[in-house]
């Protein structure tokens, strides 16, 4: 089994990452009752011995003593890390898997990139190399963090190709927060568009959410537990809407809802890899199946359950209600219409007591209503994990790499053409030593090709499926 | 005469599990419904075929389990030890801890070379414990990346090192609409090694047994369990002891007749060379009467068209090759796959009546 290291960068990358790292405490120790550290927690965790002074603490095998969570924590400013460290979670994290500045990065792209970037380095290598260290067969590096932002943005881009060099082996998987069209970071254009070039180059595989998309799922489930209907409780244990084990009041922390709704996509990502099932899904079969050609590495994600049932056995009928649901737009993590657009590859991770004849009689059924590329009619990919998540007898995640992801594109470069014509706050990256116009248009033009490579593939929705010539052989 | 079997990905050890036990529950089913010598001489047929002696009496199977992630090598080793009744050797397995992610050119470029040594000496040792070695049961899928590619190396190496002994490859034929979009292109590549090293193709189609569980035995939810365990009760009742030649039939009407007919065959081939006859008084899984049908047929053909098409297809626009060249795979190394698929489909198609 392999390990994997969570890299959370920025303010919003460490709070997805709080997040994610609570609900994974939770979920193992849902399913692992003996508390034995085996392989299946290996994979996010180390077992220390805390009284072992400096590194020889690590234990292999038996009793669990200390977690200790395969992560490392970047922030330029020091709140957040800080709130983490003394909140629940304090004793999860290594406190020597940090980076921390104090001054912030100013919603500022190159700030992040540029400047933290060369001076951090080192730092971060080191890190980086302790983490591997630790692994046995480390295969994933997991990037959480946010476009629009400055740290998250600059730096966390800034480390792809660090990951890229040092470690040419392991996956990079990013999961970036791309601001919405109202977005208070004035400047969050600018921070998009240099970071999307650095993705498209560095990343292996990247999973876009936007804020948008989360705050509509949040207010749907308020709006469903308010209206009082009889049987739509949401279910207390469920990872998806609490993160302390108990409801919290919604208005308290906006964020930490949509936080978990991330947090939950990288748990069930990542089940099919942890836990058996009977036909096993390895996080190198995700970017082997659904990236057909290198620079096309987006995916769009949508999560069920979200708007749970108080129903612990669900029968065939509502089985089937999860994966129509997969499919429609309110379970999406980023807005965009995959229905009207051309799948090149679609994934679905099922976990639960789910057979392989449900799996086929959904696929048969939902086949017609959607549009595939000509070269890959069939292109689906699927796994089937038998442990469900916490508080849900089952769970499915689609992962579709589908030309929908068009739109968010087209308006980032709209967005940012907005400004970069004017000029306006322009100074404030040309100013940081490394900066120059050239990576701005570098960067437009990369995002150009890559909606042009989309444009191409949208072409030939409407063309019939042509019968290629098959080699002809003399007998 | 001993078989070694080796089990080869998710697939090929969750299949091989199944096929295990029915031969074992077959072989020690009471009621064999003939004379106890019989059943007797049955049972010690089957035993030294398929499995080998301990110090405590438990059977151990004559098999190696080959995977490139613990996951199921763990869980059949655990199921098989549960029973009580029969087991995997300790010592029969070789593992790895990253997978090969679905893709052929690293389970045949990468792992097989890299693992070479110990999946041989592992099968060595097995083939040692034989007193007499009749040939090679290799079970896999296509549609991944451990099975058809690391199995297409094993086999390779099989037919280097042991190469007169028979080797039978079982392979998983995919359902038509994915469980690995890049199953296509591994399948192509899989069929087109094991051409040149492998002696018989033992093919099951997922659909087909799908239909199976479905239809005839109205599985409501069917599982890869139901569906492994009549794919193993099929491998059982063609594996199992049985006696060649004619005799006098023991059936009111002789039912085998049909495949006399000559229709079926083509010009060059008589019935009587054809159509071969084993049976045995003992019955199969407690079935009173059982029969089970193993052809060479162009029945294939289209399946294995409807495959080859697909990744051609797909091949043309070039999708997913920059995942196989990053291992060695290049194009040529398809196009010859294809080429060679191609012939076998227009020597079936063109085999006149």
């Amino acid at each position: 089994m392999t390990q994997s290291v969570v890299i959370q960068v920025g303010q919003c990358g460490n709070q997805i990452g709080c997040c994610f790292w609570d609900l994974a405490l939770r979920e193992h120790a849902a399913v692992n009752q003996k508390a034995i550290y085996d392989e299946a927690i290996s994979s996010f965790f180390r077992n220390v011995d805390t009284r072992v002074v400096g590194d020889g603490g690590s234990i292999s095998k038996g009793k669990i003593c200390s977690l200790k969570a395969r992560a490392v924590l970047i922030d330029m400013e020091e709140g957040v890390v800080n709130e983490i460290l003394q909140g629940p979670l304090r004793d999860v994290f290594d406190s020597k898997q940090l980076i921390t500045d104090i001054s912030g990065s100013g919603n500022n792209w190159a700030v992040g990139h540029k400047v933290f970037g060369s001076l951090y380095q080192e730092q971060i290598l080191e890190k980086l190399r302790k983490s591997a260290e630790h692994c046995d067969c480390l295969q994933c590096f997991f990037i959480i963090h946010s476009m629009g932002g400055g740290t998250g943005s600059g730096l966390g881009t800034f480390l792809l190709k660090v990951l890229e060099d040092e470690f040419p082996e392991v996956y990079r998987f990013v999961t970036s927060i791309y601001p919405s069209g109202e977005d208070d970071v004035i400047t969050s254009p600018y921070n998009s568009m240099l970071a999307m070039k650095e993705l498209n180059e560095h990343a292996d595989c990247v999973l876009p959410i936007d804020n948008q998309s989360l705050f509509d799922i949040i207010s749907k489930i308020d709006l469903m537990v308010n209206s009082g209907k009889l049987g739509t409780a949401i279910k207390p244990k469920s990872l998806v809407t609490s993160s302390a084990g108990a409801f919290k009041k919604r208005q308290e922390k906006p964020f930490d809802a949509m936080n978990n709704i991330v947090a939950n996509l990288l748990l069930n990502l990542t089940s099919s890899a942890r836990f058996e099932g009977s036909l096993n899904m390895d996080l190198n079969e995700i970017s082997m199946n659904l990236v057909p050609f290198p620079q096309l590495h987006y995916l769009v994600s949508s999560l069920t359950p979200l708007y749970t049932l108080a129903d612990v056995n669900i029968p065939s009928r509502r089985l089937d209600q999860m994966f129509s649901d997969a499919f429609s737009k309110d379970h999406q993590l980023i807005r965009a219409d995959p229905k009207h657009s051309l799948y090149l590859a679609c994934a679905l991770m099922v976990r639960g007591n789910v057979q392989i004849s449900d799996l086929r009689r959904n696929i048969e059924r939902l086949k017609p209503s959607l549009r595939f590329v000509s070269w890959n009619q069939e292109g689906w990919k699927t796994s089937l994990c038998s442990v469900p998540p916490v508080g849900h007898s089952h769970s499915l995640l689609a992962l579709a790499n589908n030309t929908c992801v068009k739109p968010t594109f087209i308006e980032l470069r709209e967005r940012f053409t907005r400004l970069y014509r004017k000029r306006a706050h322009l100074h404030h990256y040309l100013q940081i030593e490394g900066m120059e116009e050239s990576c701005f248009t570098e960067a437009l033009s990369s995002l150009s090709a890559l909606i042009q490579e989309y444009n191409q593939l949208d072409a030939t929705k409407s063309m019939p499926a042509e019968e290629l010539p098959r080699l002809s052989i003399a007998v | 005469m001993s078989i070694v079997t080796v089990q080869l990905g998710q697939c090929g050890n969750q299949i091989g599990f199944e096929v295990f036990d029915a031969l074992f529950s077959d072989s020690h089913c009471p009621q064999g419904l003939c004379s106890k010598r019989e059943n007797e001489a049955y049972q010690a047929s089957c035993k030294e075929r398929f499995f080998s002696e301990e110090e405590n009496g438990v059977p151990i199977a004559r098999a190696v389990l080959v995977d490139m992630e613990p996951k199921v090598i763990n869980q059949t080793l655990s199921k098989a030890a549960h029973s009580g009744r029969w087991k995997y050797g300790q010592h029969s397995c070789f593992c790895q801890k990253q997978g090969s992610g679905n893709n052929w050119a690293y389970g045949y470029s990468v792992h097989g070379p890299r693992h070479e040594e110990s999946i041989m000496n592992l099968i060595q040792k097995e083939v040692e414990k034989c007193d007499s070695l009749n040939g090679f049961f290799i079970i896999m899928s296509m549609a991944g990346g451990t099975g058809s590619g690391l199995g297409a190396f094993v086999t390779q190496n099989l037919q280097d090192q042991y190469s007169n002994s028979l080797k039978m490859n079982q392979i998983i034929w995919p359902y038509g609409t994915g469980e690995v979009i890049v199953q296509n292109y591994n399948s192509i590549l899989t069929l087109s090694h094991l051409y040149r090293s492998s002696d018989a193709l033992l093919v099951h189609e997922n659909d087909a047994v799908h239909k199976i569980c479905a239809k005839l035995m109205n599985i409501k939810q069917i599982s890869f369990r139901d569906i492994n365990q009549v794919l193993a009760h099929q491998l059982g009742s063609v594996f199992q002891p049985t006696y060649s030649g004619e005799g006098s039939f023991h059936y009111r009407r002789n039912p085998l007749g049909a495949f006399k007919d000559p229709a079926l065959y083509t010009s060059w081939l008589e019935p009587v060379h054809a159509f071969s006859v084993w049976k045995t008084q003992r019955a199969f899984s407690k079935y009173e009467k059982s029969a089970a049908l193993v052809s060479n047929s162009q029945f294939l053909v289209k399946p294995l068209d409807t495959i080859v098409g697909k990744a051609w297809n797909m091949f043309a626009s070039k999708a997913y090759i920059h995942q196989y060249t990053k291992f060695g795979i290049e194009e040529e190394d398809f196009l010859d796959s294809f080429t060679l698929l191609e012939q076998v489909i227009a020597s079936y198609c063109n085999l006149g009546f």
